[in-house]
């Protein structure tokens, strides 16, 4: 019981009044709200929106996964959405400009993502341990300047080549690709989908059943308390913004590897601070970062069908920033009453409630 | 940071530390720093040979990109002072723009501001009601804003726009400010401009842009900045207010309401970064709300601040390095843009001497090194791609952040949760 309150209420309330305030907003602006809901619901069974909303589940995943491990030790990596880009952009020139055997090819294209992810996400991590600079404006500042990079990278006259009114990178080969799972008139699940499910169990077991996660936690919990017990915190950073950008570098890989073998202008943006959103929903819990990620994708690939009713699909954007804020206050509103109820169990016990 | 995690059972010393004397008054930093510039710029302008660096029109543009970051920047200023993080600037300034532009098609510029500073501060008032009552981490709300008020301003321009100009990101065209000029003034400048004579020419370049075609929003963001630094220095209201972002248990056993400042100062926030927006929609250069129009300038905002150590004055300065790298930018391309990289081995020249004369090797061996790299990029290019000249605040942020992060001083409980009792 305690638990069903503390971690799942919050989540369930706030989406709920989430969802409460988009539908007055949906009234305010003239439109049905049931309406809406209803076309948003029935939108899944139609063409390939179940499967789109698969694909972006698994993207969605990797993104909050980043962001989770350092959120994990109060460390706030917003730079994800820059660590993917750049990651994007390097993964997709390496690949569309060697030649490799089948499975060999795909396996450098992931790998090369990994490594340019955690090496961009390294700049800030060794300016807060080397020279105490916050992460969170640093990461921000990598963010500008990974658009600016990715941007001059796919110009044509530097890896880029332009395609009718679109600038991108050279097409990987087939070599390069990875397999998905065809189901016919309802599209292709993504094979990094599965990576990404491996991330999670791989982001569980390192958390709970291994000393690094162990003092990756007790760093977050109490950095005063770990750095007591022999935990170095400049390492404990370093590695967890390493491993934080390693898995930020991927995101971009479902949709490379599965789809596009390319990276070019139109390229998603904001899947980093969708990230950030996801990873507080989920309370840094693969199943709860699970749940979160595949609300995420619900709601951007559903919202396809409000154009048809007449309400602008902007709406779940702002449903999106709504649940974010009201999640991370109903977690605190109840931390806050169940610190007040085992105070006043402590008191009873104790017998000085009266007195106090 | 590290003074946040002092053991607060520490008895205070009673004792106040020996005080230092500043050596020179704020306002004298000041006008040394700008004549510094001054100096350097027109240095680098007849070293180059690229006259655009100190011309009217690059100076009119750099402040009108400016006042963007300025105004934003503030916004940060009154919430860290108040020990508020917000990072939902860029929110509450698209929010600003938005609302600008709702008010503005309809009833003009001056109607744009206030509804633009109204729209703004319902995003303040947002971020304080997590922040400060529910004592939510505010990095976390921040963001949270920040999706929230782009979600909210493209829906709403979907929903009310569309109808009026045909395009769900775009609004109808806002009427803009008359702008004034000292006509004497600019003229006998623009004479003086034109002569091309060393240094002179430059500082009347100078003057001519600032004083030629001023928006009335230049004259507000300029009065604003003013105001800050009054109201938040110079006034009962404004050392608790800043009591509040440097110890905010202090403050509260003096009597001070600490929930009341916090929620004043993010309000006042919001709106001021909601008066940023409005800056963007009412540039002459644009018709009106854009959608991604802000472009990240709330965050630029927030690093101008960070570049000016968390005063108004340092601010100022930081918003016109930004602008300024933004107009040359704009007005004359990236060949222009890389003189100010020819700017910058002069500066760092200047500061190796520095470092030389204090006995500084270390300092002085890394300026050396840093002054090399940046003069090969200028010998090898041609001109820097437009694509990363636009991020170039970012860089110099950084650069500032790891060279001088011991020497900025930020409000000692910025970012912490407080909670009375």
């Amino acid at each position: 019981m305690g638990i069903l309150r503390g971690k799942l209420l919050p989540p369930v309330l706030a989406i709920l009044f989430s969802a409460l305030l988009c539908g007055v907003a949906l009234v305010v602006s003239g439109a049905n709200p049931l309406r809406a809901f209803g076309v948003m619901v029935s939108q899944v069974g139609e063409g390939t929106t179940a499967v789109d909303i698969v694909n972006s589940t698994g993207t969605y995943y990797i993104a909050a996964l980043a962001v989770a491990i350092g959120f994990q030790m109060n460390l706030f990596n917003i730079g994800v959405e820059g660590q993917y880009r750049v990651a994007a952009v390097v993964a997709a020139v390496v690949g569309g400009s060697i030649a490799l055997p089948p499975g060999v090819h795909t396996l450098v294209v992931i790998l090369v993502a990994a490594v340019v992810g955690a090496l961009w996400a390294a700049i800030p991590a060794v300016l807060k341990v080397t020279r105490g600079v916050n992460e969170v404006i640093s990461t921000i500042m990598m963010n500008g300047l990974a658009l600016g990079l990715a941007a001059y990278l796919i110009r044509s006259d530097v890896f880029g080549e332009l395609r009718g009114n679109n600038i991108r990178t050279p097409e990987i080969p087939a070599s390069g690709w990875m397999p998905g799972i065809p189901l016919g008139s309802s599209g292709t699940v993504f094979g990094f989908v599965f990576v990404a499910a491996l991330l999670g169990i791989g982001y569980w077991v390192m958390m709970n059943r291994t000393r690094f996660g162990f003092e990756l936690r007790a760093s977050g919990e109490s950095s005063t308390a770990a750095t007591a017990g022999g935990v170095s915190a400049k390492k404990m950073v370093l590695i967890a913004m390493l491993l934080s950008g390693g898995i930020a570098g991927l995101v971009s890989m479902p949709e490379i590897l599965g789809r596009d073998h390319t990276y070019s202008l139109n390229f998603p943006a904001g899947i980093g601070f969708s990230g950030i959103a996801i990873a507080l929903l989920g309370r840094n819990h693969p199943g709860g970062i699970a749940f979160g990620a595949l609300l995420w994708a619900f709601l951007d690939k559903s919202a396809l069908a409000l154009d048809n009713v007449g309400v602008p699909r902007e709406i779940v954007t702002i449903m999106q920033g709504a649940i974010v804020l009201s999640v991370v206050v109903a977690y605190e509103v109840v931390r806050r009453f169940e610190l007040a109820a085992q105070q006043r169990q402590v008191g009873k016990e104790l017998g000085t409630v009266g007195a106090a | 940071m590290s003074t946040s995690l002092m053991n607060p059972s520490e008895a205070p010393s009673t004792v106040p530390p020996p005080r230092r004397a500043r050596r020179f008054p704020g306002w004298l930093v000041g006008v040394l720093g700008v004549a510094g510039a001054v100096v350097l710029i027109s240095t680098t302008s007849y070293l180059t040979d690229v006259p655009q660096l100190t011309s009217t029109g690059t100076v009119q543009t750099a402040v009108r990109l400016a006042l963007p970051i300025l105004l934003a920047g503030l916004g940060g200023l009154w919430a860290e002072r108040a020990g508020v993080v917000n990072i939902g600037l860029e929110g509450m300034m698209i929010m600003g723009t938005w609302g600008a532009a709702w008010a503005g098609y309809q009833w003009g510029p001056w109607a744009a501001l206030v509804s633009a500073a109204v729209f703004g501060a319902l995003g303040g008032l947002l971020h304080a009601i997590a922040t400060v009552t529910f004592g939510v981490n505010h990095i976390v709300s921040g963001v949270a804003i920040n999706l929230l008020g782009a979600g909210l301003a493209k829906y709403l321009s979907t929903l009310i726009f569309f109808p009026l100009s045909h395009n769900p990101r775009e609004s109808p065209a806002v009427p803009k400010f008359d702008t004034y000029s000292t006509p004497l003034l600019s003229d006998w400048l623009g004479d003086l401009e034109s002569q091309q004579r060393v240094g002179l020419s430059d500082v009347a370049g100078i003057l001519r842009g600032l004083v030629t075609g001023v928006s009335p929003l230049t004259m507000v963001a300029v009065l604003l900045v003013i105001g800050t630094y009054l109201v938040l220095w110079r006034t009962r209201f404004g050392l608790r207010l800043r009591s509040c972002g440097e110890n905010p248990v202090a403050a509260e056993s003096l009597g001070v309401n600490v929930y009341r400042y916090k929620y004043l100062a993010v309000l006042a926030s919001g709106a001021l970064a909601g008066i940023g927006g409005a800056a963007l929609v009412l540039n002459p250069g644009q018709p009106g709300y854009l959608e991604g129009q802000t472009n990240g300038r709330g965050f630029i905002g927030l690093a101008a601040m960070i570049f000016g150590n968390w005063r108004p004055g340092g601010l100022l300065g930081g918003a016109a390095l930004f602008g300024y790298a933004d107009g040359l930018q704009l007005r004359s391309g990236g060949k222009t843009f890389l003189a100010l990289v020819y700017g910058a081995v002069l500066l760092l020249g200047a500061i190796v001497v520095w470092q030389l004369v204090r006995r500084r090797w270390f300092a002085a061996a890394g300026g050396i090194v840093a002054a090399v790299v940046l003069y090969a990029v200028y010998y090898s290019v041609d001109e820097v791609p437009s694509e990363l000249t636009t991020y170039a605040p970012h860089l110099v942020t950084l650069v500032v952040l790891a060279a001088a992060s011991q020497r900025l001083r930020m409000p000692a409980a910025d970012g912490l949760v407080y909670r009375r009792g």
